[in-house]
């Protein structure tokens, strides 16, 4: 194992991390301000792959897909926030799981009606499709600028979160939604204001992710699972939770599944790890949370509360 | 006036349910029994699949081997129990004397014993697990596509020929995976520096692409389904891996694929037994009529689909229609096809078939799509390993 190597396997680890937050801020915020679970939240980041992968398919233009995914993402939240969502606000979260699974079905369907069941071209803008040097490690420059894009939305949601009135708010609805209702803020419309800024970013994600991944219908599930790990070994709606737990999540799934195998090989039977090495490393992230949920049952960054 | 109208058409109803009824009583149809996988993470190749099925079918008229044919479609969704019960509604309910289709090595597995053991004829046109080709082979069971292990070992074979020493294999940690890999080395003789092997889920590939990188081999051998040959591939060449490590593939690049992948995948090469471009009459024009009628250039599957509608054509063109003598019909199938995709299509004791494996590289045809060209054949008429743990002769 070189250094050189396990700085490329960090720099991975970051990587995924960083397209995890992307996905988990909107996600924590829904889950956190207005007690709604919503399962349909990879169905945005799958529509706004496809928006992006369309768009690009008619332009060959990288910056109006973005565009497109980001505009889309947000229209398509708040229709959904709007049309299924605002009417389960009261409802036990059951109803919630069922209307928002109900989602995943239809869009997965509009999906492979849409664009075919086979995955669906989308390239890298040209002046990232190269590979950057720095000092050593030859690293994607795709990769390097999702990770930048995604440090830049960090810093930007952070200054939004906690320096303007509008942040005041989503924070003190965290904390007592009922409470702010009450001092006359129109809660509801917070709620959609946040959920399609959710939206928006889970199309952001997706964009970034479909010169990467396959753009295909049901490309939304696996990501969902991930991010919904993200966010309870995070904390629960706090968004400075989402960041720690993503970056903690990608980086334990991407040094796990570089080292663990080799590792074990050195510690028993070849036979034995050959069998078990893949398996234990792709279960890391949930024995971590596993292990979270039982040491800290309200996450690692909970929001304080009082 | 009302009474009238209603008389007239009664009446016009009973000629027509007569005259139909005529003919049905000419010739009953033949029913076929398609099981496939239409939904799914291999819903894709599967409708590849019921395609070139179909396509054979109506080139004759909805007839194979001049005898009417009904075919039932059913969609398996890639689960094993889900098949199983369409399998037995099939034989229980439609009493059909031929089953094809078979996508998934997970539920032909489930399917396979329960369909021959009530002497119904299985016609698989994709799946191939090791055990259907050694122990569990049957007289009724004819496989026209390919044992698992088929392509890796032609991937192989290849590598020796290409001179790589050093190598590291890759392949997602289930079944068909592990096949592969066994398939690989069977027939490779260099150094295997590593094998690695991720979850079947996982759809990013960065740690493993690193550690590939890092053990600098001469070249890497990978094996990815569908949509992970996609994800795979590309990050692979996002990575510069392209220039410096060749990538040696087998079963990932093919019509299902090459559209989202375009010119990520240009140069690499990859091996089976059909490319659009395998030089045999019966080939050259199924892919034109493919293209004609999907607007679409066909892959594999739908080669396969196509194979397996041809030999059950040649079959009954034999037995004149007749599948209630099952012992002609068995000699008829085992008799393969002269006029097959394949050129001639000829079966092994177990009734998988033997045939050339060749190697392909990916380049962009005349009209700018991209498609495989072959370039060798590593594998003369190549048998499965498992054909003598089969019984049968």
């Amino acid at each position: 194992m070189t250094f050189s190597l396990l700085l490329t396997q960090l720099l991975n680890g970051f990587q995924l991390g960083v397209l995890l937050f992307l996905l988990s801020a909107g996600l924590t915020l829904v889950l956190g301000i207005m007690h709604v679970i919503n399962l349909a939240h990879g169905t945005l980041f799958m529509m706004g792959a496809y928006f992006a992968a369309a768009t690009f398919g008619l332009t060959g233009s990288f910056m109006l897909a973005a565009v497109a995914a980001i505009a889309g993402s947000l229209v398509l939240g708040a229709v959904i926030e709007r049309v299924v969502i605002a009417k389960l606000y009261a409802r036990d979260h059951l109803y919630q799981v069922l209307a928002t699974f109900g989602v995943i079905l239809l869009f997965n369907e509009i999906a492979r009606y849409g664009w075919g069941p086979s995955p669906v071209f989308m390239d890298v803008p040209a002046f990232l499709s190269g590979t950057v040097d720095l000092g050593g490690v030859v690293y994607p420059a795709y990769r390097l600028a999702i990770i930048g894009v995604g440090l830049l939305v960090g810093a930007g949601l952070y200054f939004v979160v906690h320096r303007t009135r509008v942040g005041m708010l989503v924070r003190a609805g965290a904390t007592d939604a009922g409470m702010v209702a009450a001092l006359g803020v129109d809660i509801r419309r917070l709620n959609a204001a946040v959920f399609a800024a959710g939206a928006a970013l889970a199309g952001l994600a997706g964009l970034m992710a479909g010169p990467i991944l396959s753009v295909q219908p049901g490309m939304g599930e696996p990501v969902l699972i991930l991010t919904l790990v993200v966010i309870v070994t995070g904390g629960v709606g706090s968004v400075r939770g989402a960041v720690y737990g993503a970056l903690i999540v990608g980086v334990v799934d991407t040094v796990g599944r570089a080292f663990l195998p080799t590792l074990m090989r050195e510690l028993m039977d070849r036979s034995v790890a050959m069998a078990a090495g893949p398996a234990v490393a792709s279960m890391l992230i949930y024995l971590l949370m596993a292990v979270v949920l039982a040491v800290r049952p309200a996450g690692l960054f909970p929001v304080k509360h009082g | 006036m009302f009474v009238d109208s209603l008389k007239r058409t009664a009446a016009v109803a009973l000629t027509l349910w007569a005259a139909a009824h005529a003919t049905a009583q000419a010739q009953t149809p033949v029913k076929i029994g398609y099981l496939g996988t239409f939904s799914g993470p291999i819903g894709a190749i599967g409708q590849d699949n019921y395609d070139g099925f179909m396509l054979a079918v109506e080139q004759r008229g909805g007839k194979l081997g001049n005898t009417p044919v009904q075919v039932l479609k059913e969609d398996d969704q890639f689960k094993p129990d889900l098949g199983l019960q369409i399998a037995q509604k099939l034989i229980d309910k439609e009493n059909v004397p031929i089953i094809t289709g078979l996508m998934g090595s997970n539920v032909a597995m489930a399917v396979a014993r329960p369909i021959t053991e009530k002497k119904v004829f299985l016609i698989g046109s994709n799946a191939g697990p090791s055990a259907l080709a050694g122990a569990q082979c049957s007289p009724y069971q004819y496989v026209v596509s390919w044992q698992n292990d088929g392509h890796a070992e032609a991937a192989g074979k290849f590598s020796n020929d290409k001179g790589y020493k050093r190598m590291v294999l890759i392949a997602p940690n289930y079944q068909a995976g592990k096949d592969a890999l066994q398939g690989f080395k069977r027939e490779y003789k260099g150094q295997v520096l590593d094998e690695i092997q991720p979850g079947v889920t996982q759809p990013d590939f960065s740690a493993e692409i690193a550690q590939i990188a890092a053990a600098k081999p001469d070249a890497v051998y990978a094996f990815f389904p569908g949509a992970l040959a996609v994800n795979f591939v590309r990050q692979y060449q996002q990575a510069g891996l392209n220039a410096t490590i060749p990538l040696q593939t087998s079963s990932m690049l093919d019509a299902t694929t090459l559209p989202a992948l375009k010119d990520s995948a240009l140069g690499l090469f990859s091996t089976h037994w059909w490319a659009p471009d395998l030089d045999t009459p019966t080939n050259k024009a199924f892919v034109d009529a493919f293209e004609k009628k999907y607007s679409r250039l066909p892959s594999l599957f739908a080669a396969q689909g196509f194979e397996a509608a041809l030999l059950i054509d040649s079959a009954l063109a034999r037995t004149k229609g007749d599948v209630t003598d099952k012992a002609a019909f068995m000699a008829a199938l085992k008799a393969g096809n002269p006029k097959s995709v394949r050129g001639a299509l000829k079966f092994g004791n177990n009734n998988f078939p033997i045939n050339d494996y060749l190697a392909f590289v990916v380049v962009k045809d005349a009209k700018g799509r991209h498609t495989l060209k072959t370039v060798a054949t590593p594998l003369k008429d190549h048998q499965d390993a498992y054909h003598a743990q089969c019984a049968l002769k």
